[in-house]
């Protein structure tokens, strides 16, 4: 990060710092001086807004960890110890319960953004591959981190989970077995599977910000993309990170946890499940197993496979697909914004995404369209199964047909030279500037 | 890298009165910081005591079973309390020592209730760093801390060592014949 | 124009199909309840701005206390916490130490709980103190089945969270015993409740298609008319005893529903307020810039 840098030490204190560890300098160049584009819209806040949940996640969850007991005998009773008789303690632990969600939630529309307005494309593909990387750990930590309170759900979904990887047996026999055994320190899920799990939810988000960092930097050297995609030309296409992203940014995070509060103080439990309030009982499964509504879509792509290895691998692949996407998409144009076709694609991706997490939520055996009854009274017709094999299929068709084809085959309409031209009201655009800016920016 | 155009943008004020924008960006920031105040409030009182704690800061003691010269250690909140059945010995000898020269000047009889000089209740923690002191150690009959060697009498006064003062006294009552309340 | 306002569409569509999904995501394949029902004069504490009555919590831990705690363990449940504040016996004088309350005091006394002599070793019965938690009826899990036909009676701590439909449900089971219908064949010592989650396919002798909704609890029907006397005087039908121990329950289930929904208040009208100001300075900070 060069040469941006308006600081100038005042005090002879600054100077004997900056001389040694130029730490000011740096967050000045990098949080208050940042060049940036001043097109970004609001699905650009989505970044500053995972970043709050993150601290909200660690500080919440630090807290939690000062009263929880991860021992299979008293971790429920602990929470509810938590919710009951510490101070504050329900507070702590729906901000907690629901900060998950709302993460998820974030980083889902976060990484929507980058799929619409191709932020993935050199030279941002370790950037892209960075954050693939975060959400791969959000994925780890989310999922210890439900089985926690020792429920039946957590109990179940350490169960389901963790036996993923006995489908190695059927590529190695004995593999995956010998895998599982070592997972749960034990013969199944016990008490020993808990603490373990503990110790880990308690490391990956440390992990995560420490990755955090590392996407930030890859963000910082080729700057932000933004909406038309351009690269920025000249000093009029740039503001200063500070002030005009932070209250942007702030604006937008303080809206967010309308939502967020919402959640932890009206509808705590709107987002859990009531079997997760029964004690862990080895000896019963809940009739109606789910995850947590961000793990639906890849739950759906594990059903939707008959064949238990392969399934298994066609939900690792989906996240897979994500990692290889940079040098998937042929185009030569970064945003969709300017690729009306891609943009109908993107769509029905994001629909069918949505509608895989529809498939996840109800059984296989389920009707999406009910044509009849059979002998037993049971319903016949569309069946959930059979959707989510259709939206799986969609799912990896835009990664591995859609976008290397399209790129090489649609017609892009016409790409505006620099980031100013589609808002400047002389800039001679072919686009009319109310087309394209949003009229909430026009401030 | 390109540079910004727009580095100072408040240099000049086109728009208006000054004072009136900077208003509201006070009023953000305040606002900002009033509620990063009140939610730090639940995150620091989460670690005072829980209820289930505080459940627990009374106990009721029956001390029927000690006989004089004996004394019982009960827990109440996480720290020992000696229950002591004093003789008439280790009483005259407390009262005795009333108008010593004493660090923490205290009489016998304010460090027992009216009526029932047998019964001294202590907190048994030593008031030097939290030690608990032993019965039977020491040169006036009371306690000695195994740490750094402070003495207490048997009214459970500083006589001797780095400790500044006398042994503690909880809040107790005596609520029937054999029975008291500590807390 | 496609653009933002189809991205804007398709989160709105995505949102709603989330909310869906949440809703719908009960329903097993072959389970089926009757539709919960409607509890009369609804509950006191439901809404974002409900509160618990108190009185109503006051019966229904007679209820409690007189029914349920024969069969029915509560253990995350302290004698104590009926005197906090928003508890059933909350009385201001003890706001700060609710273990101290006289009412708490006196109906821990009552109650004999397990306890070892700590100058024998003998096993012991002792009154409870207010910081004791709830007396279970039974030493263990083996002996509550064995004394209740095989069948675990549930603790009860938690049951408003632990079913769908929370104080709803444990209304409607409580006051939904019928007699099974013709062709149902029900085991000795197991009753037909509507509102119990199960599949009845199995003992059904009549057409698939017309399989009776509920299941089979081994409870049998608790609240007769008057089994509970109200200090109050309020009469004592089976609704209102069902009612004021789901309130109960609802309170127990979350001691501090209230005091969520009241800080909830005051968080929504800060946040709306700050989110308000924000807007302006963001306004007024971009308002030289082109863009």
């Amino acid at each position: 990060m060069s040469g941006h840098s308006t600081y100038e030490p005042k005090t002879g204190i600054e100077r004997w710092l900056d001389a040694r560890l130029p730490i000011i300098r740096f967050a000045k160049e990098t949080a208050i001086d940042f060049p940036t584009p001043k097109n970004l819209n609001y699905w650009y806040t989505f970044g500053g807004i995972l970043a709050v949940c993150l601290v909200v996640q660690i500080l919440t969850g630090v807290i939690l960890a000062m009263h929880y007991v991860p021992n299979g005998d008293m971790a429920f009773n602990s929470v509810e110890h938590i919710m009951r008789d510490v101070n504050y303690g329900w507070l702590i632990r729906y901000m907690h319960a629901n900060g998950a969600s709302m993460f998820f939630l974030a980083v889902y529309i976060h990484i929507a953004r980058g799929l619409y307005y191709g932020s993935y494309k050199a030279p941002r593909e370790v950037l892209w591959i960075l954050g693939c990387i975060i959400y791969l750990l959000m994925m780890a930590t989310a999922f210890m981190g439900y089985v926690l309170p020792w429920g039946q759900m957590s109990f179940a979904g350490a169960v389901v989970i963790t036996s993923l990887f006995s489908a190695l047996d059927q590529i190695i026999p004995g593999l995956g077995t010998a895998i599982t055994t070592w997972l749960w320190g034990g013969f199944a899920v016990g008490g020993a599977t808990l603490n373990r799990f503990f110790s880990l939810h308690y490391l990956l988000p440390f992990m995560i910000a420490g990755v955090v960092g590392l996407h930030i930097w890859a963000l910082h050297v080729p700057g932000n993309n933004n909406p038309t995609g351009v690269e920025p030309t000249s000093k009029e296409d740039m503001v200063p990170f500070h002030p005009y992203y932070t209250v942007k940014d702030g604006f937008a995070i303080s809206a967010f946890f309308i939502l967020f509060a919402w959640f932890v103080f009206f509808a705590p439990e709107a987002l859990g499940h009531v079997d997760n309030q029964v004690p862990a009982n080895p000896l019963v499964t809940p009739a109606h197993i789910v995850p947590e509504w961000y793990f639906l879509p890849f739950y759906a792509i594990l059903r939707s496979v008959p064949q238990k290895l392969f399934g298994v691998l066609a939900m690792f692949g989906s996240i897979a697909m994500l990692f290889a996407l940079p040098w998937l998409d042929t185009s030569k144009v970064r945003s969709m914004r300017y690729r009306p076709t891609a943009r109908i694609f993107l769509i029905l991706f994001v629909l069918a995404t949505i509608g895989l997490g529809w498939c996840g939520g109800k059984e296989p055996a389920d009707m999406v369209i009910t044509m009849g009854h059979d002998a037993n009274n049971d319903p016949t017709g569309f069946s959930v199964v059979w959707f989510s094999r259709i939206l799986a299929i969609y799912y990896y068709a835009y990664f591995v047909l859609i976008l290397p084809l399209l790129g090489l085959f649609e017609t892009p309409s016409e790409v505006p030279t620099t980031i100013s031209t589609p808002v400047l009201p002389k800039g001679g655009s072919a686009i009319p500037a109310g087309a394209v800016a949003a009229p909430e920016k026009k401030g | 890298m390109v540079e910004t155009a727009n580095a100072e943008p408040h240099a000049e004020h086109p728009h208006g009165d000054p004072s009136r924008r900077d208003f509201i960006h006070i009023a953000a920031i305040a606002a900002a910081a009033g509620g990063v105040a009140t939610l730090a409030w639940p995150l620091i009182d989460q670690m005072n005591p829980s209820g289930d704690t505080l459940a627990l800061a009374s106990i009721e003691y029956d001390f029927s079973k000690v006989v004089a010269g004996q004394q019982a250690v009960i827990k109440w909140r996480g720290k020992p309390v000696f229950v002591r059945h004093r003789t008439p010995k280790e009483i005259a000898e407390a009262k005795a020592d009333d108008h010593a020269a004493l660090r923490d000047p205290a009489t016998d009889a304010s460090r027992v209730k009216p009526g029932k000089e047998e019964w001294l209740i202590l907190i048994g923690v030593c008031t030097h760093l939290g030690c608990v002191p032993n019965f039977g150690g020491g040169a006036y009959g009371g306690w000695l801390c195994p740490c750094h060697g402070s003495v207490y009498d048997t009214a459970g006064r500083i006589r001797a060592g780095p400790a500044p003062l006398n042994l503690f006294l909880p809040d107790y009552t005596f609520t029937g014949p054999t029975k008291v309340k500590i807390g | 124009m496609l653009r933002k306002s189809a991205l804007i569409r398709t989160a709105v569509a995505g949102l709603g199909l989330l909310a869906v999904i949440g809703a719908g995501s009960v329903a097993g394949a072959a389970t089926t309840q009757a539709p919960l029902k409607e509890v009369p004069g609804g509950f006191s504490f439901e809404g974002p701005l409900g509160k618990f009555d108190q009185a109503s919590m006051q019966r229904g831990f007679k209820v409690y206390a007189e029914v349920c705690a024969s069969c029915h363990a509560m253990s995350l449940m302290s004698y104590r916490n009926l005197c906090q504040p928003g508890g059933p016996f909350y009385d201001e004088r003890w706001k700060d130490h609710p273990a101290e309350s006289p009412y708490c005091k006196a109906i821990a006394a009552d109650v004999k709980v397990p306890d070892i002599d700590p100058d024998t070793g003998d096993a012991i019965q002792r009154p409870a103190t207010p910081a004791d938690h709830f007396r279970s009826p039974f030493p263990n899990e083996p002996a509550a089945r064995a004394s209740n036909g095989g069948a675990l009676p549930p603790d009860l701590s938690v049951m408003a969270r632990a079913r769908e439909g929370g104080p709803q449900y444990i209304y409607s089971i409580l006051t939904g015993y019928v007699a099974p219908p013709a062709g149902l064949t029900i085991a000795p010592g197991k009753f037909y409740n509507p509102y119990m989650p199960g599949d009845l396919g199995s003992s059904w002798s009549g057409s698939k298609t017309t399989v009776p909704l509920g299941g089979v609890i081994a409870m049998p029907f608790q609240l007769t008319a008057g089994r509970v006397t109200f200090d109050d005087g309020t009469p004592s039908t089976t609704s209102q005893q069902a009612k004021d121990v789901a309130t109960f329950l609802a309170w127990t289930a979350e001691p501090k529903q209230q005091e969520r929904k009241e800080a909830g208040l005051a968080v929504m009208i800060y946040l709306i307020f700050f989110t308000g100001i924000l807007y302006l300075s963001y306004r007024r900070i971009w308002r030289d810039v082109a863009h």
